[in-house]
């Protein structure tokens, strides 16, 4: 497919020059902006399906690109969703201003909490995350003058866009609004993994004692990785904030967490767009399956989990990697190094 | 003074439970290593076992616990030998993920069968009852799993100290590496402690479940505490799943008595600060200390 998508080491070439597989790089955009016009009664999905591939992506800067293993990334998505509904009903309801102050305070959550816990690894450092969303939630729980508890925040309203679009019944303002969001923090994304930044990280995640002795600072790079990835989370959740006005205590609990790294180890990890498969599939499989009965997503996407653990190391973008490359005749190998 | 001594044994008793369905759990992540979030599907499975056999078949409470304990460890074999051996190579994440996919199965297949409302608690008539301890009524359930819990955890200490399998297993866990080229069935063992930690995990489900009650997301709602039980006490330690067990029972009932508007809250940031502090847990064994 795309070089990005093929392996880590096809990026490390400088993609300045143009080549027609670049191409790719606008077909989700384009099926997102055409989805815009043709799929009317739709929007609410979609707009929800961006927002899931936002976190998603955010769990692959830090799970995927860092390395860090975490279950508790729910508690960056629950702290910006908290923040920007909190912010919109007490101080401003500007939609960018309350996502802007959304993004840095989950930020800022993230670089705290990464400062302290990530000296520690393995199984640890994976209690430590869950610990921290185990924290939130019950403070959200407790603190029901603030956050309404485990009836949720409700009584959000949002200004219009800029001023200008108005968030509309038919989630139209919504989708196109997640999708601009979506694309920036996306294009972000793009460039930090293909930055020496993101070079490093690669090199932490296959060999942290190495690249500590050749004078990378190890734990500040994942500071920096972390924090990163808990601002693009808390920006989702700011969005899921914003575009549903409710938030509820489900947005921090363990489950989230997990839903989020299923999405995107079904889609494949370290790729960027893995994410944008799964988080697509699980939320379709869901709506669909969800309306049968609700347990039974639950057996589809526990039973594609273990398939694709198993079996598919690579997720689905992995199969379709599989699938061009023996199409090809595998002549992609030479082109790679 | 007595609502002190009714807050240790409330924690006891709970902790006792917690320890039941945990021990499994530390000595199979500190054994082999895998990051297994799906352990309390085995205790929920035992649990939804005895609950039904009691309910819709009449057989006797303890009997009824005991066949949910054999259900669940055989179930725990057979994931061991098919979904859980290829694991053993792979990072955590994957690990993470498939027995979270184990846990999904486990819910979704669980309330196919039973129901998606929550079970009713089977406590006997025998044990539905007050007991005069000297202070106070007390509840002879909550008596009952304490003395459950202890002697439990006194045959598992047996096995785990005292006998030749255990001391291999210690072994193991200390330095797999040495215990395969001494000629250990390093494999084998993994077998029968992921079974024998299942089976210990449906019988806390089992018998705990009128402290720890059933419902459908009661394989993911409880995972922490476990997990918190695994991670405080030091992985693949035995006497340190027990302390942390009590111990997270007794802090945990202590805090949503005396101070209820912080709920669980107390117990997280403990463990969260005890984790910075000592990031192999209380009691680690000897390979990770």
């Amino acid at each position: 497919m795309t070089p990005i998508t093929q392996n880590p080491p096809a990026a490390a070439v400088p993609a300045q020059s143009f080549k027609p597989s670049m191409l790719w790089h606008a077909l989700p955009w384009a099926l997102a902006i055409g989805i815009y016009f043709i799929a009317d009664g739709y929007h609410g999905l979609g707009t929800n399906i961006m927002i899931w591939i936002l976190f998603a992506v955010s769990l692959d800067l830090a799970l995927g690109y860092g390395g860090i293993i975490t279950l508790g990334h729910a508690a960056f998505f629950g702290a910006g969703a908290y923040c920007a509904g909190i912010f919109a009903i007490h101080v401003n309801n500007d939609p960018l201003l309350g996502l802007l102050v959304a993004t840095l305070f989950a930020g800022l959550l993230g670089f705290i909490t990464g400062m302290l816990i990530l000296h520690t690894r393995g199984e640890t450092l994976l209690m430590l995350t869950l610990a921290i969303a185990a924290i939130l939630y019950e403070a959200a729980n407790h603190a029901r003058w603030l956050t309404g508890g485990d009836d949720g925040l409700s009584g959000i309203r949002v200004a219009p866009v800029l001023g200008l679009f108005r968030f509309d019944l038919w989630g139209k303002t919504a989708y196109l609004y997640t999708l601009s969001v979506l694309f920036v923090w996306f294009v972000i994304a793009f460039f930090v993994v293909r930055s020496p930044f993101g070079r490093s990280l690669d090199g932490i995640r296959q060999n942290a004692k190495r690249m500590r002795a050749i004078g990378t600072p190890v734990w500040w790079r994942l500071v920096a990785m972390y924090a990163l990835s808990a601002a693009m989370a808390g920006t989702a959740g700011a969005l899921m904030a914003q575009t549903t006005r409710i938030v509820g205590l489900s947005s921090l609990e363990l489950l989230t967490s997990g839903v989020v790294a299923v999405m995107l180890v079904l889609g494949g990890e370290r790729r960027l767009y893995g994410a944008f498969i799964g988080a697509t599939i699980y939320v379709i499989v869901q709506d669909l399956a969800g309306a049968i009965s609700p347990f039974i997503w639950m057996f589809v996407i526990g039973f594609l989990l273990i398939i694709i653990v198993l079996f598919f190391e690579g997720g689905l973008m992995g199969i379709i990697d599989d699938v061009v490359n023996r199409l090809k005749g595998r002549g992609r190998k030479d082109q790679r190094s | 003074m007595t609502q002190l001594l009714t807050i240790l044994l409330d924690g006891m008793s709970y902790g006792m439970v917690l320890f039941i369905i945990s021990v499994g759990l530390t000595v199979t992540m500190g054994l082999m290593r895998v990051v297994n979030l799906a352990h309390g599907a085995f205790a929920m499975i035992g649990g939804y076992m005895a609950t039904v056999l009691v309910l819709k078949l009449g057989v006797p409470f303890l009997l009824a616990c005991v066949l949910a304990a054999i259900a669940a460890g055989i179930l725990g074999g057979l994931a061991e030998m098919t979904v859980y051996r290829p694991l053993y190579r792979k990072g955590e994440l994957p690990q993470v993920l498939l027995t979270i996919g184990l846990c999904f199965v486990a819910i979704a297949a669980l309330t196919f069968f039973v129901g998606p409302t929550p079970l009713p608690a089977i406590v006997p008539a025998w044990l539905d009852q007050m007991v005069d301890i000297g202070f106070r009524l007390y509840p002879a359930y909550r008596l009952f799993l304490i003395v459950v819990g202890g002697l439990l955890a006194f045959v598992v200490w047996l096995i785990i100290e005292r006998s030749l399998f255990g001391a291999r297993l210690r072994a193991a866990v200390d330095d797999p590496q040495m215990a395969r080229s001494v000629g250990m069935d390093v494999s084998r063992m993994f077998t029968i402690t992921f079974v024998g930690g299942c089976a210990l995990a449906g019988f806390g489900g089992a018998i705990g479940a009128g402290v720890l009650p059933l419902e459908p997301f009661y394989a993911l709602r409880y995972l922490v505490y476990f997990l918190i039980v695994v991670a405080v006490g030091g992985m693949g330690s035995f006497r340190g799943s027990l302390v942390a067990a009590l111990a997270i029972g007794i802090v945990d009932t202590a805090g949503r008595y005396i101070v209820p508007q912080f709920g669980g809250f107390l117990l997280y940031l403990l463990v969260f600060a005890l984790l910075l502090w000592r990031p192999n847990g209380l009691l680690p064994p000897k390979s990770v200390a």
